[in-house]
């Protein structure tokens, strides 16, 4: 079952998606490896989250192509049970409580052990005490608890997380960076889009940033100082405004 | 406005045949001059519920199947056209209906299917308002060009348990047609010519929309 | 990095068919009764409309049996309507239905999981209004009930069916929950057509033999919309 670390994780090649006439991710390739991280910088309208989309089979590229795991996208279910996603938005049930929203997903997921598997995530992200409470009467950080356990119940080797922050406290937002180091070290891919520079910087392999749909800059480790970067990030990204 | 050629045909045509039909065809014995709304009725129930509503569930389905903006096109100038012909059946119907029938309105199978036609177009044109993307837009109205087709037998079936007091389309019995030669040549003229000015109206209201969207993709 | 600290081996088994539509059908059904909100405004709607109607009405000029299936079946259509907009309506506040379309199961089971959550959603509506109408406006049901259930359920078939296709394409559009009247009326009207005309004569003591027709009219909008629509709707979803 073991992997080798180089093994790749999720390969692009010249990914082009439109919005009627609007194109909002033009050419991006990508490769990254088992264990890798990215963090996706840029401006809002950059094509961040239709990236994203693309890469957790959401949505068809326009043209260009990609694969996960060596599976092509846009695919089968075979190539969605390998990926988690996570955003700001939750994408819970509030009517129902963090278990049933968990165990709902992993039925999705074909998980065999539904009870045990939402168990033992929500322990591990330490939402055990509040399991049985709607989400709607959570805190926002504790439903991005729950977001993430309902976003790895399967044990994904991918997870795609769209500004995963936003909304969250200080302390929300150590905890959930945490969690992802926790995912990352496990040996999952993880690419985050974010506007929380030091979180993602401190948390990823690499880092990348996107303008008008197309990656303008793409550092592996070492990426350089956090002073340094946001110097870099606040240039390119304010020239397209 | 520049005509295009069919469109010059087209209008030629339409003038001709009314004229035909106003001046030089005879008053139906029993229904006077109401009788020549025939005319406009019967060419364009033909045009607005038949020739208009099947040409968009055929390019429907050819869209979901091949991704073709232009058929998309095609199936949304289609229905405006045939929105506009079929709310001329809704009209003139009434017009004859009150003197011959004594009522503007009867709940009788045609009449309801044709309002309900009427209701599909109409709620395929609002659809169509509502969707910002070009894609989902084409495959949102294709879904309902499609729909809509398939639910016409099953209205058709269900107001048919109700008796139907609507003559006969004269051209479709069986029999000779039971109607002098000269309404004959008016009526057969009519079917022609309205034909020709629903072929040039969606001629133009294709070009339209090729322009309107050439005119979006040059703009972002 | 140590093998112990790897993924956990996975159990990649997409989820069967049956199995992912009957646990979203499970999941919607479960989220209305914990909520309760929109059942409870349907059951209001149906007694609101039947007390209208009866004031509505001149008692003596219309009997209530003539009265009673026309009622019945404008209850029937109006309330299976607030229960479709909840349909995906569940999804949209914090963007579920993303996580769906990402979990690795069939569209078709996503619409026939919901298409069983509205149908049991209609059902209960009509197992309460259907004896309230009997009661209230005092036409006995008793002699016919079993056909009757049977025209009442063929028929909420056909209109969930096309209900929740138009439910999630007026979810992505602008207008929302005001396109679905818009759209899915005139598809009600081939079925609650054939079912009322049916419900009055059973109410005035026909033979079942005499509603044949009307039967299986319902029986074949079922068939061909039900296959129609489950086919048409992974095309209203974003691709």
């Amino acid at each position: 079952m073991l992997r080798a670390m180089t093994e790749l994780s999720i390969q692009a090649t010249d990914l082009v998606r439109n919005f009627g006439t609007r194109r909002a991710v033009n050419g991006v390739s990508l490769t990254l490896v088992a264990g890798d991280c990215l963090a996706l910088f840029g401006p809002n309208g950059a094509g961040k989250t239709t990236l994203l989309r693309m890469l957790g089979g959401l949505l068809r590229p326009t043209s260009g192509s990609a694969a996960i795991e060596g599976i092509p996208l846009p695919g089968s279910a075979d190539v969605r049970a390998r990926v988690g996603l996570v955003s700001h938005q939750t994408m819970l049930y509030d009517a129902l409580t963090a278990r049933e929203n968990v165990e709902f997903s992993a039925r999705m997921y074909g998980v065999q052990d539904v009870r045990a598997a939402a168990d033992e995530v929500l322990t591990r992200l330490g939402a055990a005490s509040f399991a049985d409470v709607r989400v709607r009467s959570l805190s926002r950080g504790m439903q991005q608890r729950v977001s993430v356990a309902r976003a790895i119940v399967h044990s994904p080797s991918v997870l795609l997380a769209d500004e995963p922050f936003t909304g969250l406290d200080a302390a929300g937002a150590s905890a959930l960076t945490g969690m992802l180091a926790a995912l990352r070290d496990s040996g999952a891919t993880i690419i985050i889009v974010t506007h929380n520079l030091d979180e993602a910087l401190a948390l990823c392999t690499a880092a990348a940033i996107m303008r008008e749909g197309r990656f303008v800059r793409l550092d592996r480790a070492p990426i350089p100082a956090r002073e340094e970067y946001t110097a870099l990030y606040r240039e390119l990204s304010v020239d397209a405004a | 406005m520049k005509f295009s050629k069919l469109g010059v045909v087209a209008v030629i045509a339409v003038i001709g045949v009314y004229i035909r039909a106003i001046y030089f065809t005879p008053f139906d014995a029993l229904q006077g001059p109401a009788q020549k709304i025939l005319y406009v009725h019967a060419p364009s129930a033909w045009v607005g519920l038949y020739l208009a509503f099947g040409l968009v569930f055929i390019t429907s389905v050819l869209y979901l199947w091949l991704k073709d903006p232009k058929l998309d096109r095609v199936a949304s100038s289609s229905a405006e056209v045939g929105f506009v012909f079929t709310s001329v059946v809704l009209i003139t119907g009434p017009l004859w209906a009150k003197p011959i029938w004594g009522a503007y309105w009867t709940w009788d199978a045609r009449l309801t299917l044709t309002l309900f036609l009427w209701f599909i177009y109409a709620g395929y044109i609002i659809l169509r308002g509502a969707i910002d993307d070009f894609e989902m837009r084409a495959r949102f109205s294709a879904v309902l060009g499609i729909l809509g087709a398939l639910l016409v037998p099953f209205i058709h079936l269900s107001v048919y348990f109700f008796r139907t007091m609507h003559p006969m389309p004269v051209l479709l019995k069986p029999s000779a047609p039971s109607m002098p030669s000269d309404m004959v040549i008016t009526l057969v003229s009519a079917f022609c010519a309205l034909t020709l000015l629903y072929a040039w109206l969606l001629h133009e209201r294709y070009l339209l929309a090729t322009e309107r969207d050439a005119a979006l993709e040059g703009r972002s | 990095m140590p093998p112990s600290t790897r993924v956990a081996p996975v159990h990649r088994r997409a989820p069967g068919f049956v199995g992912s539509t009957l646990a979203i059908a499970r999941k919607d059904t479960l989220i209305e009764l914990r909520s309760r909100s929109v059942i409870l405004s349907a059951l209001a709607f149906a007694v609101l409309a039947i007390t209208i109607f009866f004031f509505a009405w001149d008692p003596t000029a219309v009997a209530s049996i003539d009265l009673a299936p026309g009622v019945l079946w404008v209850i029937f259509t109006f309330s299976g309507l607030l229960g479709l907009h909840r349909s995906f309506g569940v999804e949209q506040p914090t963007r579920a239905m993303d996580a769906l379309l990402a979990a690795p199961v069939d569209r078709e089971a996503i619409y026939l999981g919901k298409l069983i959550a509205n149908l049991a959603f209609v059902i209960v509506v009509q197992a309460i209004s259907l004896p309230a109408v009997a009661l209230l406006y005092n036409v006995p049901i008793g002699g016919y009930m079993w056909p009757l259930i049977g025209v009442v359920l063929l028929a909420s078939v056909g209109l969930v069916a096309v209900g929740t296709l138009f439910s999630s394409m007026a979810v992505s559009t602008r207008l929302a929950e005001l396109l679905l009247p818009l759209l899915a009326l005139p598809f009600f009207v081939p079925v609650i057509l054939p079912a009322a005309q049916a419900t009055a004569r059973l109410m005035n003591g026909r033979a079942v033999s005499e509603v044949s027709g009307y039967l299986s009219i319902l029986a074949a909008f079922d068939v061909v919309f039900l296959v129609v629509c489950t086919l048409l709707y992974p095309y209203t979803l974003e691709q």
